[in-house]
């Protein structure tokens, strides 16, 4: 079973030979013991086989090296530079998820980039959803082009700001409810994830924020 | 590592919250889980009305056993695809699985619609008994493809739409199987329509909605 001790061999086989390999399976005593002879892809398989049965160190180190081949996967389905930070939280949250669907006989790289692709490709749906609500420039200019001048532009920068200082003198709750919900359109459920609290709890610090907001501005209750 | 900067918080915060997990067992002893509840349900069937009239109707009509043989084959071989494609990094090419067994069940189903030229003397079904068909097809279906989406939400279906078709194919096939069990009659083109229908209603149902039971997963 040593072929199966560090996943070589078996990667890329069909479950059909599962059958003979599955149940047998052993996990080793310590998977962050990586071997020299091991590929970067056989490295990672250990690391994970070792987060599955709880062990932090080697999770922590899965994670971080997991960073570039999820850039790399986002990249090739053709989300930009500055987008591609988004897809790495998405996909990391998504691994955290679902970590009990690898199994450790089994190619990690092929697993992860399955998952950041999807991810890449949600983001890229969205990013396309929004832009097409976006108002072409062109006709932008034509319908306001007296509105685009350079004071209206100071004036919309000091607008920008001032709401800026506001949102970051907010509570830290109600501020990362509107920096998650509001600024970066995530849904309830991913803001959730990202920020270790209840949907419940962020509904009400977005609300409160709101309100907060409101009434700073205009003065309304 | 600047770029791992931004995310070292939530590498951490992951860490935080890590337990052991009990991983998924391989998809082909989940099929065989699932198979496990269309056997029992096909025992009770064989309980209930024997054996006998399927073996007669199977001796005189060798082209209803073939479509049996190719709704079970669908059955088995939609579910495994399923389960294939509900683990991450799995090759697309499984969603293919089940077409040679659909082809065999839906071809040798065919031959069924020139069944009162081939054998004029055959009881064939009327409309009436055709809805029975529909009823019973569509009712099995809901809770096998209720098993299967419930089985599903438990791996990570990053297809949820593909997915949810293979569900429906697996559990409208599994349907179609247990049907022979009990089925009075045989194929004539009113029939064989109704079965198309209940198929297609099924898997159709699956991608609409099964789609989005398993995107949520």
């Amino acid at each position: 079973m040593s072929q199966a001790l560090t996943a070589n061999g078996l990667l890329g086989l069909d479950s059909g030979l599962c059958l003979r390999t599955g149940p047998r399976r052993i996990v080793p005593v310590d998977f962050t013991e990586a071997r020299d002879s091991d590929s970067p892809d056989q490295r990672r398989a250990a690391w994970m086989a070792a987060a599955q049965a709880g062990d932090r160190r080697a999770y922590e180190k899965l994670l971080a090296d997991s960073v570039a081949l999820i850039r790399a996967a986002a990249r090739r389905q053709g989300v930009a530079p500055d987008h591609l930070d988004d897809v790495v939280q998405e996909t990391l949250i998504t691994v955290h998820r679902v970590r009990h669907t690898y199994d450790p006989a089994r190619s990690y790289d092929a697993w992860l980039t399955a998952i950041a692709s999807r991810r890449a490709i949600d983001a890229l749906r969205s990013r396309g959803r929004r832009d097409s609500r976006e108002v072409h420039d062109e006709y932008a200019f034509d319908s306001h082009a007296d509105e685009g001048d350079a004071s209206s532009a100071t004036e919309s920068d000091e607008r920008a700001q001032r709401l800026r200082d506001a949102i970051a003198e907010l509570p830290p709750g109600q501020r990362e409810a509107i920096e998650q919900l509001g600024l970066r359109e995530r849904s309830l459920s991913e803001a959730a994830e990202l920020t270790g609290r209840n949907t419940g709890a962020l509904k009400v610090n977005l609300h409160r924020a709101l309100k907060a907001l409101r009434e700073r501005f205009h003065g309304e209750p | 590592m600047s770029e791992l900067r931004p995310h070292e918080a939530l590498i951490d915060r992951l860490g935080t919250e890590l337990v052991p997990v009990r991983r998924l067992l391989p998809p082909w002893l989940r099929t065989a889980g699932w198979l496990l509840t269309v056997v029992a349900i096909a025992a009770l069937l064989v309980m209930h009305y024997g054996i006998q009239p399927m073996r007669l109707r199977w001796a005189a009509t060798p082209d209803l056993a073939w479509a049996g043989l190719g709704a079970v084959a669908t059955a088995i071989s939609g579910a495994w695809a399923a389960f294939t494609l509900g683990v991450p990094g799995r090759s697309r090419a499984w969603a293919w699985l089940p077409l040679p067994a659909a082809v065999l069940w839906i071809g040798a189903s065919g031959l069924g619609c020139l069944r009162t030229w081939i054998a004029p003397g055959t009881e064939v079904a009327g409309l009436h008994q055709s809805a029975d068909c529909l009823l019973f097809i569509i009712s099995f279906s809901v809770p096998l493809s209720a098993l299967l989406v419930i089985l599903l939400r438990r791996a990570c279906p990053l297809r949820p739409v593909r997915t949810a078709v293979l569900i429906g194919l697996a559990s409208a096939a599994a349907s179609a199987s247990l049907l022979e069990i009990c089925h009075a009659y045989d194929s004539a083109a009113t029939d064989l329509l109704t079965h198309a229908a209940a198929v297609a209603f099924v898997v159709a149902v699956n991608a609409a909605m099964g789609g989005r039971l398993l995107s949520k997963a």
